[in-house]
Formats: structure tokens, C-alpha cells, sequence
């Protein structure tokens, strides 16, 4: 019977041409239009760590104040005193603390002209907390933290371009004309978004789709070698400007600059961890530091990527436009199956005439709806593919290349299709189904 | 005459309309739906043009910068002594007009040595103080830039000195933007004032008619720019503007000055990629987004323009069909094919004007979200909307036009013929 309804559906296509292809070349459109801003949309707000992003929190407080935040809104990075007294209290089951800087890279040999290199300072937590993984050897032990430990792990792409892939445990370059032993390699890892030091650039800003980078050093050392941050930090001054004096006064100043991050396993975990956080607060404003009340936040990696608004404006923007696309699409359709189902009142009329119940005449309009959907589509998966291909042009490189075709994409593509189409001929084929047989014969004959 | 016969056809017309309540109301709806989507992509797009088309005030064209970042380990005074090298090799490589020194340039964004700054016309000033971004200048950095000097005059020699990253930001005198000595001075009279800069009080001792800061992004304070007249010394380097010379193609001045610069090796890394920028280069990285915005909402609006078009020809081809009787027993009783035409023209009319209201409305609305949902976005001025719907009543009346004259084309023989 189904394959009957679908037979009779690409008969009446037939005779409609003109109208049928309307449809289907609307639908194909809008289908496509939203798919190609949800791939888009999907890239950039993916999980760049699935397995364990809901374990990983970001702590912030607020050392600003009420006349110094946006919003009430804690900074997003902390001063060193607070991001140091976390760190030390250890309540989290792992926690980190980086920030990212610029090094001036050379082997000792010299063999290799001098480069700049970007990466991060960070703590030995860092590595197993982020899964990141090594080609070769490991990261380095909260010991070496405690030692301010001369070691360095380098990316993949900087040990192919000094030792030629091969394994450079043990050997030493140097950072900043300082000797670092290189204790691993990383294999290839690149986050997206760029999450753990996204902070230090805070929203909006362009850095969160950048690649990962090529040096990891401990922070103690980093900050025994007055290594500065090099995102603009900010500082809760009256003139705006950074109390900067020196690097003393700078640690000790409330300008925020590290990103910090612990890792709660548990719900309790974290209930405990946020208490501890405001305790921390509250004894900040009995020491005087702080004039306000306990303002801090405890954001997963996901809520984290939120507040900071991660996703390109543009891409939010096209997947509204889009969305608003489909749906005048779809009032379209509407109008276009009403006229369509309307036209063929008398053919409704016979069948009814010679039997047909009410639910099959809905049964064969819905399944004509389905099968207009289905070829739509189709056509629509040409389309999205068209333009993913073209997406180049719209968005900038550094993103345009997540986006990806897959199976899951295209048979999106066409689930929408159908159901958009099936939902928009519920209308007229209500009304075709109340269609009076007798009437219908009467009049046309 | 022709609009007579048109507005006599009006009763008939929305009796007729009556009897297709949900067909109408649905090209209603979608007119409404199109004019509010379109409306706001299209001044999204309108603003994002306004703002990227924007000068820097500087001679684009002609100006390219070099990122020179110094090895590890030099001093302050060798840094500075290098720079006053650096510049006099470079002001001397054919094809270079002038070149000066400083921690930014214009549209480089965020990430390069941006220093922003807080002016007080006042030094007890309780208001919160004038925002501008700094310039490290010297005697050659208007003539670098291009920009051109509407009042004052410009820096001497003596006065150039040197500001550092971690200092506090101080000059005994200043040049200033046209766009900032308005909003510090809404008189008009910002030439030999005092004004206060973190490091204490300084005079504005010229005026330049307009010079961007490395921002693309606040709109409304991007023009607010301020010289100091120093050389920035920052042990992690210094940007270096070049001008060529209006002949000179910019290609060979790149190479050649980076041989000057090189000359004297082991001072400097210079990335392969990213140190040198030509300021056309520049711009399109800062506007990269507001490009890709515009051109995105422009693909988007059209294809939502031809959806709506198709629409109301599929239905209006429907609708024909559907009343070739009536057509032709009204031919028969002596109706012009204009008449018929005329009709389709007016009720395709009614129908897009009667989207058209509630189309403006929830264009304003959708609007206000935006504005909520996208700060900075300005409020749509009501012109947009007008001109959208100027635009949808156009494009109905040639959409209609095709099934129209269709219609106007059937014979009165129909009428007594059976269907």
C-alpha cells in the first residue's frame, strides 16, 4: 500500500511539474542553508574534550570589586596571589595553573636559526588533566613543579623542525637563552576550541580557534624568568593603567593573568570545592584585601566555553538567518501542497467515492508529502555539500577548516527534509482529507 | 484611468481574497516573515559595510610594517641605540618615503603592544577619564603614516624620548586625533590645552585630521588616537612603519629593507609569516569577519528574497488555474486583458501590504533581540524595514506578473466551454 501511495505521488509530481520542482527546490535550499550554518555552528561549539569535560572547572574571584567588574562578573583569570594559593591548597583532585607566553627558541648547537615560539607556563597536572598525549617520554612531576625544574616538553611539530622526529629525550635547547632539559615530545594535539588558556584572552576574542602551541615549561620557572603573560591583563586601577613598577610588585598586584583549572570527579566534589572557594573569599575580605562580599564562580569546561562566548558571532548570526530561512521556506511549502492537494479535489473525490477512508486519503497525502521531503533532501545533501565547499569563502580559514561532511551531517540533512515537508502537509492534507465525494463528482461532471 | 478601473476592482478583489483565507494568509505571513529577516540581515550588512569601509587616515596604500622582535639578553640602551640605527638604515633603502617606530599600528588588533590610556582634562577629575590608544612617534611619524596635520604643529627632535611597557605613561607634550580633541574639548578649542595623562599633565601641541588606533572592533572610539613622542623600548621588540615612495612598488622596498635590517644579524627575529604586514593586508585581516558577516546575511537575504518570489508565482500560477472560468465569463462580459492583468496586479498588492505591517513589526522586535543578544548593535532606523517593503512590493508585482499575464491571455471562450 505504501509503495502504492509513493507511486501515486510521483504520478501527480508528473503532472505538476512546475509546482513539484517549486517545492523541492525550496525545500532543498532551506534544508541546506541551515545544515551548512549548523555544520559551521557545530564545529565551533564542539567539546574539545568529550571525555572529561564536565570534570574540568574553571575557579574564578573576583579581586576586582563591584566598581571594577563587568556585570558583577568575576574576571575570567586569576591575580598570582589568588591562583597560587589554590594551587597550594590543593583541594581538587588535579589542578593547573598556566598562562600563555612567547619564547625565543635556539638549539645549543645553533645549527638552527633563532625562532619565536608560542606556548604556555604551566603546572604538571597540566598533561594527564588535559589527556594530552606524549610521542615521547612524559610531562614533568609536581617535584620538578616544587624545584623550579629546567624542563621543557615540546610539541611534535617543533621536534620535527630541531631533531628531525627522532626521540630528543634528554637533550637540552635553549629558551630565552636559558639551557632546558626537553624531558617530552608531544604527539600531534590540537584542542578545539583552544580551551585552557582561552581565558587569558578573554571573549570575543579571535584566539580560541588558534593551534595549540609548541613550548610547555614549568610555571615556577617560568616566573623565576619574569616570563609575562601575553595576553593584555587586566588591573583594577583608577587610571587604567597597570601597576607594573617591576616584577615584584607586579606578582603582588591584583592584575589578573593565570588560568587555573581543577579537576572534581565527583558532584559532592565540586559542592565542596565551590565552599572552599568562597571560604577562601570570605577570608580575603576579613584580611581587608577584598571590600565586598565572596563573589566567585566554579564554570565547567562547556559552561566555561559559554561565558565566553566562544563561538563566532558570524556563526550564530547564520544559524538565526538561516533558521528564519527554513521557516518561511516551510510557509511556502505549506501554500504550495495546499495548492497542489486542492487542484486534485476531484481525484480525492472519486477515491473517497469508491471507498476510500478518511485515513487513507491522509495516509496518501502524508506519504507524498514524506516523498516530496525525501527528494528535497537529496537534493538538499547536494547542496549542503556545495556549500561546505564554498564555506571558505565565508568564514575565516582557521575555522572553515573544522568544518567537516559525515554521515551524520547528510542523513540530518534529509530527516529534516522529510520531516519539515511531512509537518508542512499536515494542513492541506487536512483539508484534502475533508474533501465530500459526492460534491466533488457533481460539480466537475 | 487605468488607476480608476484598478480601485474599482478593489471589493471584488478582496471578496475574492475572502475565500482563499488560509492561501492568503499564508503568502501574508510569509511576506511579514521575509521583511523581518531581510530587514535586519540587510542592515547588519549595511553596518558591517559602513564600518569596514571606514580610512585609517593613513596612506594605506603605501604603507607596509615590519615586526622586529630583538633577541634575548639586550638592554634598554643598546635596544634604543639600535632603533635609532634601524631607522636611519631603513629611511635610506631606494624606494622608502620615511619610516619611524612604535609598539603598534593601525588595525593590527589585539595581541600586538596596544596601550590604551585614560585622559583627564582635569587632574581631580571624578568623571571617568577619555579613552584613547598610544602611538610611541617621533619627527617622522606623521609624514610615515600619511596622515595630515590640521592644527599645531608637529614634533622636534629634542623632544622624542622613550617609553617602555612597564612605565607609566608620561610626555610633556602630545599629539591628538581630531575625533579625540572633540571629546575632550566639545568647544572646539583643544590646541595648547593641558590635559593629564597617568604620568601627569601635557599639552596638545597639534591636531591630526584622523588616525585609527590598532582597534577594528569599539567603533565608536577606534579614531581615538594619541602621539607620544618617544621610541618604544621593549626587550620583546618593536614595530617599524614604513612609507614608500609613490612610484616605487612595494615588493622590492619589503626585500630591500629587510636586508637593511638584516645586515646586522643577531639582534633580531623577524618571522618569516607574520613580520611583515602590508597595511592592505592589515585591513583585511580586521575586517575578515565583518566581511564574511556581510557576504554570509547578503546570500542568506537573496536566497530568502527568491524563496518568497517563488512562493507568491506558485501560488498566484494556482490561482489563475483555478479561475480560468471565472477569467473568461468575466472576458466574455467585456473585460479587458488589461482589466485581468490589472486584477492579479491588485490583489498581489493587497496581499504583500497587508504582510507588510506586521512584517515592520517584527522587524523591530527581532531587531531589539538582537541588540540584546549581540551587543554592540545599533537600533535598526525604521528606513530599513521601509525600503524592505518598497523591495517586497516590487518584487511581488514581478512575481505576479508572469501567472498575470497568463491569465490576461485566456480567451472569453473558455467561459462556455466545460472544464
Amino acid at each position: 500500500m505504501w509503495a502504492y501511495y509513493v507511486a501515486l505521488a510521483l504520478r501527480s509530481s508528473g503532472r505538476s511539474k512546475a509546482l513539484t520542482a517549486l517545492v523541492i527546490v525550496l525545500l532543498a535550499f532551506g534544508v541546506s542553508a541551515c545544515m551548512v550554518s549548523y555544520a559551521v555552528f557545530r564545529a565551533t561549539t564542539s567539546d574539545p574534550l568529550p571525555a572529561k569535560s564536565s570534570r574540568l572547572f574553571v575557579p574564578q574571584i573576583d579581586n576586582f570589586g563591584p566598581s571594577y567588574t563587568w556585570q558583577n562578573e568575576p574576571p575570567d583569570t586569576l591575580s598570582y596571589i589568588d591562583a597560587v594559593a589554590l594551587w597550594k591548597a590543593r583541594k581538587a583532585r588535579r589542578q593547573t595553573l598556566l598562562y600563555p607566553a612567547i619564547w625565543q627558541v635556539e638549539s645549543v648547537d645553533q645549527t638552527t636559526p633563532v625562532m619565536s615560539m608560542h606556548g604556555d607556563a604551566v603546572t604538571a597536572d597540566f598533561f594527564p588533566m588535559f589527556d594530552v598525549p606524549f610521542r615521547y617520554g612524559s610531562g614533568w612531576t609536581p617535584h620538578d613543579d616544587a624545584q623550579h625544574a629546567s624542563v621543557v616538553v615540546i610539541s611534535r611539530h617543533l621536534n620535527e623542525r630541531l631533531f628531525h622526529d627522532q626521540n630528543s629525550i634528554g637533550q637540552e635547547i635553549q629558551l630565552d637563552g636559558k639551557l632546558f632539559r626537553i624531558i617530552g615530545v608531544l604527539d600531534r594535539w590540537n584542542p578545539r576550541p583552544r580551551f585552557y588558556d582561552l581565558g587569558s584572552f578573554g571573549s570575543n576574542s579571535n584566539h580560541a580557534f588558534d593551534n595549540a602551541g609548541d613550548i610547555y615549561i614549568p610555571f615556577t620557572r617560568a616566573t623565576d624568568m619574569k616570563k609575562d603573560s601575553t595576553s593584555t591583563s587586566g588591573c583594577p586601577t583608577k587610571s587604567g593603567q597597570m601597576d607594573t613598577s617591576n616584577w615584584g610588585a607586579y606578582l603582588n598586584s591584583e592584575c589578573d593573568r593565570i588560568d587555573a583549572w581543577v579537576e572534581l570527579a565527583t558532584p559532592g566534589g565540586v559542592q565542596r570545592y565551590r565552599e572552599f572557594l568562597r571560604n577562601y573569599a570570605e577570608e580575603q575580605q576579613h584580611l581587608g584585601r577584598f571590600a565586598w562580599s565572596p563573589n566567585v564562580r566554579l564554570r565547567n569546561l562547556m559552561r566555561w566555553m559559554t561565558h565566553l562566548q566562544v563561538t563566532p558571532r558570524a556563526s550564530t548570526l547564520s544559524m538565526l538567518v538561516s533558521a528564519s530561512f527554513l521557516l518561511v521556506v516551510l510557509v511556502n511549502v505549506i501554500g504550495l501542497m495546499l495548492a497542489r492537494f486542492m487542484r486534485r479535489a476531484p481525484e480525492i473525490g472519486i477515491r473517497r467515492a469508491l471507498g476510500a477512508s478518511r485515513a487513507a486519503i491522509y495516509r496518501q497525502f502524508l506519504v507524498e508529502g514524506a516523498t516530496m521531503g525525501f527528494v528535497g533532501g537529496m537534493l538538499g545533501v547536494a547542496l549542503t555539500m556545495l556549500g561546505l565547499w564554498g564555506i571558505g569563502g565565508l568564514f575565516e580559514s582557521k575555522i572553515a577548516r573544522l568544518v567537516h561532511v559525515d554521515a551524520s551531517l547528510l542523513s540530518l540533512t534529509v530527516v529534516v527534509a522529510v520531516i519539515a515537508t511531512v509537518i508542512s502537509a499536515l494542513y492541506p492534507t487536512w483539508r484534502a482529507a475533508q474533501t465530500q465525494p459526492a460534491w466533488q463528482i457533481k460539480i466537475n461532471n | 484611468m487605468a488607476f480608476s478601473r484598478a480601485y474599482m476592482q478593489l471589493r471584488p478583489i478582496i471578496v475574492a481574497l475572502g475565500r482563499h483565507k488560509v492561501a492568503t494568509m499564508l503568502i501574508v505571513l510569509q511576506v511579514a516573515l521575509t521583511l523581518a529577516v531581510t530587514s535586519n540581515a540587510l542592515f547588519i550588512v549595511a553596518t558591517r559595510i559602513v564600518h569596514q569601509s571606514r580610512a585609517t587616515g593613513t596612506d594605506e596604500a603605501h604603507l607596509f610594517v615590519i615586526r622586529n622582535k630583538w633577541t634575548i639578553g639586550q638592554s634598554t640602551t643598546l635596544i634604543h641605540a639600535d632603533i635609532r640605527t634601524d631607522l636611519h638604515a631603513l629611511r635610506h633603502v631606494a624606494g622608502v618615503r620615511d619610516a619611524f617606530s612604535s609598539n603598534d599600528f593601525p588595525l593590527a588588533g589585539y595581541g600586538e603592544s596596544g596601550i590604551s590610556t585614560r585622559l583627564k582634562v582635569k587632574p581631580d577629575q571624578a568623571k571617568r577619564p577619555q579613552f584613547a590608544m598610544v602611538y610611541a612617534a617621533d619627527v617622522h611619524a606623521i609624514d610615515t603614516l600619511g596622515v595630515s596635520l590640521i592644527a599645531g604643529r608637529n614634533f622636534r627632535p629634542d623632544e622624542v624620548g622613550s617609553i617602555g611597557p612597564d612605565g607609566t605613561l608620561a610626555s610633556p607634550d602630545i599629539i591628538i586625533t581630531r575625533s579625540l580633541a572633540r571629546k575632550l574639548f566639545p568647544d572646539g578649542h583643544a590646541l595648547g590645552k593641558t590635559v593629564y595623562l597617568p604620568g601627569g599633565p601635557t599639552t596638545i601641541i597639534g591636531i591630526v585630521d584622523r588616525l585609527q588606533g590598532p582597534l577594528s572592533v569599539t567603533r565608536s572610539s577606534d579614531g581615538d588616537s594619541v602621539l607620544v613622542p618617544a621610541h618604544y623600548i621593549d626587550p620583546a621588540g618593536v614595530v617599524y612603519l614604513i612609507r614608500t615612495a609613490p612610484k616605487a612598488a612595494m615588493g622590492p622596498v619589503i626585500t630591500a629593507a629587510l636586508r637593511a635590517l638584516q645586515s646586522r644579524s643577531g639582534l633580531r627575529i623577524i618571522d618569516p609569516e607574520r613580520g611583515i604586514v602590508t597595511m592592505s593586508e592589515a585591513r583585511a585581516h580586521a575586517y575578515a569577519t565583518d566581511r564574511n558577516v556581510s557576504l554570509l546575511m547578503s546570500i542568506l537575504s537573496g536566497m530568502l528574497l527568491l524563496a518568497t518570489a517563488g512562493g507568491i508565482v506558485g501560488l498566484s500560477s494556482f490561482w489563475v488555474s483555478q479561475r480560468r472560468r471565472q477569467i473568461g465569463i468575466r472576458r466574455s462580459l467585456g473585460a479587458s486583458s488589461g482589466d485581468i492583468l490589472r486584477y492579479f496586479h491588485v490583489e498581489n498588492f493587497l496581499i504583500v501590504s497587508g504582510g507588510i505591517f506586521p512584517g515592520v513589526v517584527l522587524a523591530v522586535l527581532a531587531n531589539l533581540g538582537l541588540m540584546k543578544a549581540f551587543y554592540p548593535m545599533n537600533r535598526m532606523p525604521l528606513s530599513i524595514p521601509l525600503l524592505g517593503a518598497l523591495l517586497l512590493w516590487v518584487l511581488g508585482q514581478l512575481a505576479v506578473w508572469g501567472p498575470a499575464r497568463h491569465a490576461a491571455r485566456v480567451p472569453p471562450v473558455v467561459a462556455i466551454r466545460a472544464d
